[in-house]
């Protein structure tokens, strides 16, 4: 053996035996599509995984933004190389669930891997989103928000408004928003982030008004959009269309691009979600705080309860049994009690357990930061309705495009309200019928 | 002496052609055929499940109102930004042909904008002109002038015109510079001996000598707004406010990764793909006789 081999051989040998560890570990796959301080948040979750147990081991990886994943996970689940777990923004819901054989559901995989979990255990208005009418967990919730409205107290003192009474309904938002721009804020009064989040689906659970029929779409893909039959609809999209027009209301676009202007003090109120906590508390100078969302007072029994937002945990399918007890002993040591209380007071997303909340809320935690209770309150306000449990449409995504297209253009002027109202109807319609064709096969 | 060289038979020159051929194929035949075949079919975003539907994606397409907006837009934005860029790299690369003192630094700054890719040029405009970021729109709002390209529709449509214009410019001017040092000088001078002014020196020899490099600049910039301006669109409005600055291949792109329907965006592209190769053809039997090389 000359000396260049035997070096060749000891260092072939050095790699192996640092391989060995590694390789009685089960790799497991999560793609995410968080930033900031949010991916520190996953990160820190891994590794905490990883500490905690020798068998298994959390691989994050971040795929880009929310659709950036979804499509991620699609296109690598049909070139068979698909992660174990894989974040879905709650758009993608509709498009996750008609996928039969695509997606492991959770309450079957904590079953088989001989996990202790109880769907009980969990906030009902956040599980409802994410399970079948029968009640069983398709996936499993990770950061949930929900729409709140911001404002900037400092704004509200220099426009004679009293700061702690923020408006409660849509006319004295109008009336605020009126007297902001007086004393100052010419652009915009007030505005919302994700226009339709905001004013179609936030709007309908809020007033308990159905979007579609078949409970909004989770009682079957046959579901037909009709919203534009309900004239609490088209008297606000007539209002904002009027505001606009007055610089009271400006457009902020159909993403939350333009939270910014909150945070920088140019708009005074702002609807957007509860997960903006974050980057308020980071960049805001000024004194602000949060409230419920505004309804409109003669709306029966409105205020009702909001719906949630942001993202859950899919797994997806075809992977094998014991890579499956991994993710399920990820998903326990997820719902763990202290570590929801962790990861709600840190970075504002809700709690998704009961117990979580109540021992937040025992603590007392809520009296210096009432924000971060806002939405939890209002998920919680009433029991759900079949209006207000959520929605579920296939290629939602596409929808809310629409949607946002037909909001522009009634707020532009180039259709009116009405018209507006009933193409966003019509047009989605459409899409619903084309996705349950390729869905029911 | 012999200037060409024959391969007698067929097995060398095969061989020799080989490997042109397979990359042709493999990358460029058989996307397009895929592409064909998909737009036949109605499948579901996880391709779990996959139904043949004839013309029905083609049906949907010419039968939504979007679609023909889209068209109107893809003609107004593909004009204006081919005649913007193509003339403005003219007049650029006319002026950096002369002799001026910096020119080496002139000529490096004005193909700078060429190596950022397009959906950071959209990001660098929409800082500069977005409402509530934008400096230059700040400027515009003390000007008194309302610029609101998230609810104008023709507010937008300038907006990524410009962007998409500026990203192009580099590009045309490299060629145009390269076009002009290449028009002997000698030219140029006897026509100065004959007493012939400025412009029309320009328009008698100069561009007439540049008119291949304008003829390829051409066909390589209408496949560019075609196909290459999605990033710039994405970035910026998003096909928006209302579906005002959609082109046709942002809404394949938009339709196909963004909203999972591969059957209609397939159908869209074979579209796009017909007409490129329609206008491609009519530029090389129309316009190109007009090209003297």
């Amino acid at each position: 053996m000359t000396v260049k081999s035997r070096i060749l051989m000891s260092v072939a040998a050095f790699a192996l035996a640092g391989a060995a560890p590694a390789a009685a570990q089960t790799e497991i796959q999560w793609w995410h599509a968080l930033t900031g301080a949010n991916n520190d948040v996953v990160v820190k979750l891994a590794e905490d995984f990883n500490a905690s147990q020798k068998d298994y081991k959390i691989v994050p990886a971040y795929k880009g933004s929310y659709p950036d994943t979804l499509n991620a996970g699609i296109a690598a689940f049909r070139a068979g190389t698909a992660p174990h777990i894989l974040q879905v923004f709650e758009v993608g819901t509709g498009t996750m669930m008609s996928a039969k054989g695509a997606v492991k559901p959770v309450h079957e995989m904590m079953k088989e891997a001989g996990e202790a979990f109880d769907p009980k255990a969990y906030l009902p208005a956040i599980t409802g989103y994410y399970s079948t009418a029968k009640g069983e967990m398709l996936s499993m919730p990770f950061n949930s928000s929900s729409m709140v409205m911001w404002y900037n107290k400092d704004a509200f003192k220099k426009a004679g408004l009293n700061p702690d009474a923020p408006p409660k309904t849509w006319p004295e938002v109008f009336e605020a928003g009126k007297k902001l721009k007086a004393a100052g804020f010419e652009k915009c009064g007030f505005t919302n982030a994700w226009a339709p989040w905001a004013n179609i689906e936030q709007f309908g659970a809020w007033h308990n008004i159905p979007l579609s029929t078949k409970v909004n779409g989770m009682d079957g893909f046959d579901a037909v959009l009709n919203f534009n039959q309900s004239p609490l609809f088209l008297k606000h999209w007539t209002n904002l269309a009027e505001l606009q027009k007055a610089g009271v209301y400006d457009y902020s676009g159909r993403t939350n691009t333009g939270e910014g202007r909150f945070t920088s003090g140019e708009c005074p109120i702002m609807l957007t979600s509860s997960g903006f906590f974050g980057n308020v508390k980071a960049n805001a100078k000024f004194d602000w705080a949060n409230a419920a969302m505004p309804y409109y007072p003669e709306a029966a029994g409105a205020p009702q309860n909001s719906i949630i937002g942001g993202a859950s945990l899919w797994v997806m399918g075809g992977k094998k049994a014991d890579e499956y007890k991994g993710v399920a002993k990820f998903f326990t040591f997820l719902s763990d009690v202290d570590r929801q209380v962790k990861l709600h007071t840190e970075s504002g997303y809700l709690p998704i357990t009961k117990a979580a909340y109540e021992k937040v809320k025992a603590s007392g935690f809520y009296k210096d930061k009432p924000y971060l209770e806002t939405p939890i309150l209002e998920l919680n306000n009433k029991e759900p309705t079949d209006n207000s449990k959520g929605l579920r449409y296939g290629s939602l995504v596409q929808i809310r495009d629409i949607w946002s297209e037909e909001m522009e253009a009634a707020l532009n002027g180039q259709k009116t309200p009405k018209a507006a109202l009933d193409a966003a109807v019509e047009r989605g319609n459409q899409m619903l019928r084309q996705f349950e064709r390729s869905a029911s096969r | 002496m012999q200037k060409n060289a024959f391969f007698n038979g067929l097995t060398i020159p095969l061989m020799l052609l080989l490997p042109q051929l397979a990359i042709t194929v493999v990358f460029f035949y058989w996307p397009a055929t895929q592409a064909v075949w998909q737009s036949f079919l109605l499948q579901d975003a996880f391709g779990t499940s996959t139904e043949f539907v004839w013309f029905e994606n083609y049906q949907l397409l010419f039968s939504d109102p979007g679609y023909l907006r889209a068209f109107i837009n893809t003609a107004i934005f593909s004009s204006f930004v081919c005649v913007l860029s193509l003339s403005l790299a003219l007049l650029f690369a006319v002026m950096a042909d002369r002799q001026i003192r910096g020119a080496e630094i002139y000529k490096t700054l004005l193909i700078w904008p060429y190596a950022v890719a397009p959906a950071v040029a959209g990001v660098l405009w929409l800082f500069m002109f977005d409402p509530s970021l934008g400096m230059l729109a700040r400027g515009l709002s003390n000007l008194g002038i309302a610029w609101n390209p998230r609810l104008n529709g023709n507010d937008a449509m300038l907006l990524v015109i410009l962007a998409a214009t500026w990203k192009q410019i580099s590009y045309n001017f490299l060629f145009f510079l390269a076009g002009l040092q290449s028009i002997p000088k000698s030219v140029i001078e006897a026509a100065v001996i004959d007493g012939a002014r400025p412009m029309r020196r320009f328009w008698t020899i100069v561009f007439p000598l540049l008119s291949p490099t304008t003829f390829f600049l051409l066909v390589v910039n209408i496949v560019y707004v075609f196909f290459d301006t999605f990033g710039i669109i994405d970035t910026v409005t998003g096909g928006g406010p209302s579906g005002a600055t959609e082109t046709l291949v942002y809404k394949v792109f938009a339709d196909g990764k963004g909203g999972s329907n591969l059957g209609g965006s397939a159908a869209q592209s074979v579209v796009l793909l017909v007409m490129v190769i329609a206008m491609t053809a009519v530029q090389f039997k129309f316009i190109e006789r007009r090209v003297s090389y």
